[in-house]
């Protein structure tokens, strides 16, 4: 039994809360980032940004940064909008979306910045 | 002589041939189509059984009767259009049938049914008699329910993009108490499940009656989602020894919150999932539907019916989730037929593709999709197959590969989470899955010891048994 591990996730520790896809991986690095968002312009979806407070995490609607970018395809464009979005909106989660009309729904949905959780719920 | 009088009556035993086998016949849009394996008994030719089948799950019967003349029989009856060999088969061949629309009860899964595999199957003239597939036309689409909520709302109500979704049916099967049980799903969804399951026995036993189990999985279900921060769900079969116990199982399921229920289609009745999608619809729930049973319709090469028309079924009756198959895992599953029956369920147009067993072009006009659910004996080291194979549009069920862990549910689940979402990056990225898992998988791991351990667990077990029931090629 020596070698078994805890899995430590607690209600009391604000750090075990997850948000969806790429959340059980490390933060990507912006050159990984970077790819997905290639992943999402390929895929001919349109980038969108939203933000969030961390205690406010769990509501589907997160605040919108400006309009969906539809059409754009310049991955420094998309880059720069989240940068401009984490810089004005502090303390916030930041996670970047592609929508996809034809299926009517999030092709995908990532968090592309995580805020320090240790102070919320 | 007026050209459209009827014949006179003359009673007697008619060749099936002369009534029933159209060769110039030009199938119409509204028409139901079925291509038959049909497997004769000897000396019987191949037109005189294809006939028989046409005649047979139409208007036929063995004589004619003076009623015949009260009907336009021309109308109604089903009509043997092509014949056409089997590949690598010298002894069956399929045979092609067009029926008319108003032979069947609109919306009426059932009704279609017990025409296309009624009496027929028992004929004695033919010695083994398939089901390949149904063409529905898109009337008779339309005037079904289809799926409660189909899968772009599953991923809104549950909050779920870009990846598939992940779960993992509780085990032991049967024998759990309530409390165990829901400790085992609260172990699974905080270690990073979406979803876990009742297996399709689970319904109301001594060892644990329903109620109570709907109870401790709801509180599981609560803590995870607070603990993680993420929505959760808990397949809570409402599968009953009839209808009035099934409906105040989903109505209790309801009551307490929960954001799914299962249904257990084959064994429950079709007729019975049919009623219990519509509740769902007007419930909010989702519903996951399992079937047991299957392997008796639907594995015998030359027999019943194939599951690409079983599949086609639950989608006309409705149902958000249906087991595929993992063709990789411990149950029966070529790959080209699965990848025809999983496009099946979930797209819009499904275009006749013989390499992957599809005999006819399926418009499902704007009826939501099923969502294929891939379970048994699948493990971590499947992952990369398997989001190759299903795309994100799917279920991912883990249960020996989660419940194994050598650390215990949470452990488990999180190691086939990190997996899942390694496997949807490197996709992104534009790595080719299958010729580079071991790398992708070892990267992964790299940073979850869960994975880690995991991997090291299930590295030799395989399931590489040949499949019964292949699509029909020539090399077999």
């Amino acid at each position: 039994m020596s070698g078994m591990q805890d899995y430590s996730s607690r209600i009391s520790d604000p750090n075990s809360r997850k948000m969806g896809t790429f959340s059980y991986l490390p933060q990507l690095t912006p050159e990984e980032l970077r790819k997905q968002v290639e992943y999402i312009v390929s895929k001919g979806w349109n980038p969108a940004i939203e933000h969030t407070e961390p205690e406010n995490m769990r509501s589907n609607y997160w605040y919108m940064w400006k309009l969906p970018m539809f059409g754009e395809t310049d991955v420094d464009a998309i880059f720069q909008e989240i940068e401009m979005c984490k810089t004005a909106n502090p303390g916030n989660h930041v996670r970047l979306v592609g929508y996809d009309n034809f299926k009517q729904t999030q092709g995908t949905s990532m968090v592309v910045y995580r805020a320090d959780m240790s102070a919320s719920a | 002589m007026n050209q459209n009088a009827p014949g006179k009556y003359s009673a007697g035993v008619k060749e099936y041939r002369e009534t029933y086998w159209e060769p110039n016949y030009t199938p119409k849009e509204s028409d139901v189509l079925a291509v038959f394996k049909i497997t004769p008994q000897a000396g019987v030719p191949r037109e005189e059984a294809a006939a028989a089948v046409a005649a047979e799950s139409s208007t036929g019967t063995w004589t004619t009767v003076w009623t015949d003349l009260l009907t336009d029989l021309d109308y109604y009856k089903g009509r043997a259009y092509a014949i056409e060999d089997v590949p690598g088969d010298d002894e069956s061949y399929y045979a092609f049938i067009a029926y008319p629309m108003g032979l069947f009860e609109e919306g009426s899964v059932v009704n279609v049914f017990t025409s296309l595999v009624g009496n027929v199957f028992g004929f004695k003239a033919v010695r083994a008699l398939r089901l390949e597939d149904v063409r529905f036309p898109l009337w008779f689409v339309t005037t079904c329910d289809g799926p409660p909520h189909g899968i772009q709302v599953e991923r809104d109500k549950m909050d779920k993009y870009g990846r598939p979704f992940l779960g993992c049916t509780i085990k032991p099967k049967l024998g759990l108490s309530a409390k165990n049980y829901g400790r085992a799903v609260y172990e699974a969804l905080r270690g990073g499940l979406d979803f876990t399951k009742d297996d399709e026995n689970i319904n109301s036993q001594p060892f644990m009656r329903w109620r109570d189990r709907f109870e401790f999985c709801q509180e599981a279900i609560e803590k995870a989602e607070k603990e993680t921060g993420e929505r959760k769900g808990h397949y809570l079969n409402v599968t009953a020894p009839n209808i009035e116990e099934m409906y105040k199982r989903a109505e209790f399921a309801k009551e307490i919150g929960s954001p799914i229920i299962m249904s257990d289609y084959l064994t429950m009745g079709w007729a019975a999932q049919a009623s219990l999608s519509r509740w769902c619809r007007d419930n909010g729930m989702l519903l996951h539907v399992h079937r047991a049973m299957h392997g008796v319709i639907d594995r015998h090469p030359k027999h019943g019916i194939n599951f690409r028309v079983l599949a086609k079924m639950l989608r006309l009756l409705g149902g958000d989730h249906l087991h595929s198959g993992t063709v990789v895992g411990k149950l029966e599953g070529d790959r080209a037929a699965t990848l025809g029956w999983i496009d099946l369920m979930r797209d819009k147009y499904v275009k006749e593709d013989r390499s992957r067993g599809i005999f006819f072009d399926q418009d499902w006009g704007q009826m939501p999709g099923v969502l294929p659910v891939a379970s048994g004996g699948i493990h971590v080291w499947h992952m990369p197959a398997l989001v190759n194979i299903f795309g994100d549009d799917s279920c991912l069920q883990f249960g020996g590969g989660t419940l194994g862990h050598p650390w215990g549910n949470a452990a488990g689940a999180a190691a086939n989470r990190v997996a899942v979402e390694a496997c949807v990056k490197a996709r992104n990225e534009g790595r080719e899955l299958e010729k580079e898992s071991k790398d992708i998988m070892t990267e992964a791991a790299k940073h979850s010891p869960e994975l880690k351990i995991a991997m090291e667990t299930w590295k030799e077990i395989k399931f590489e048994f040949d499949t019964v029931d292949k699509l029909d090629v020539s090399h077999r």
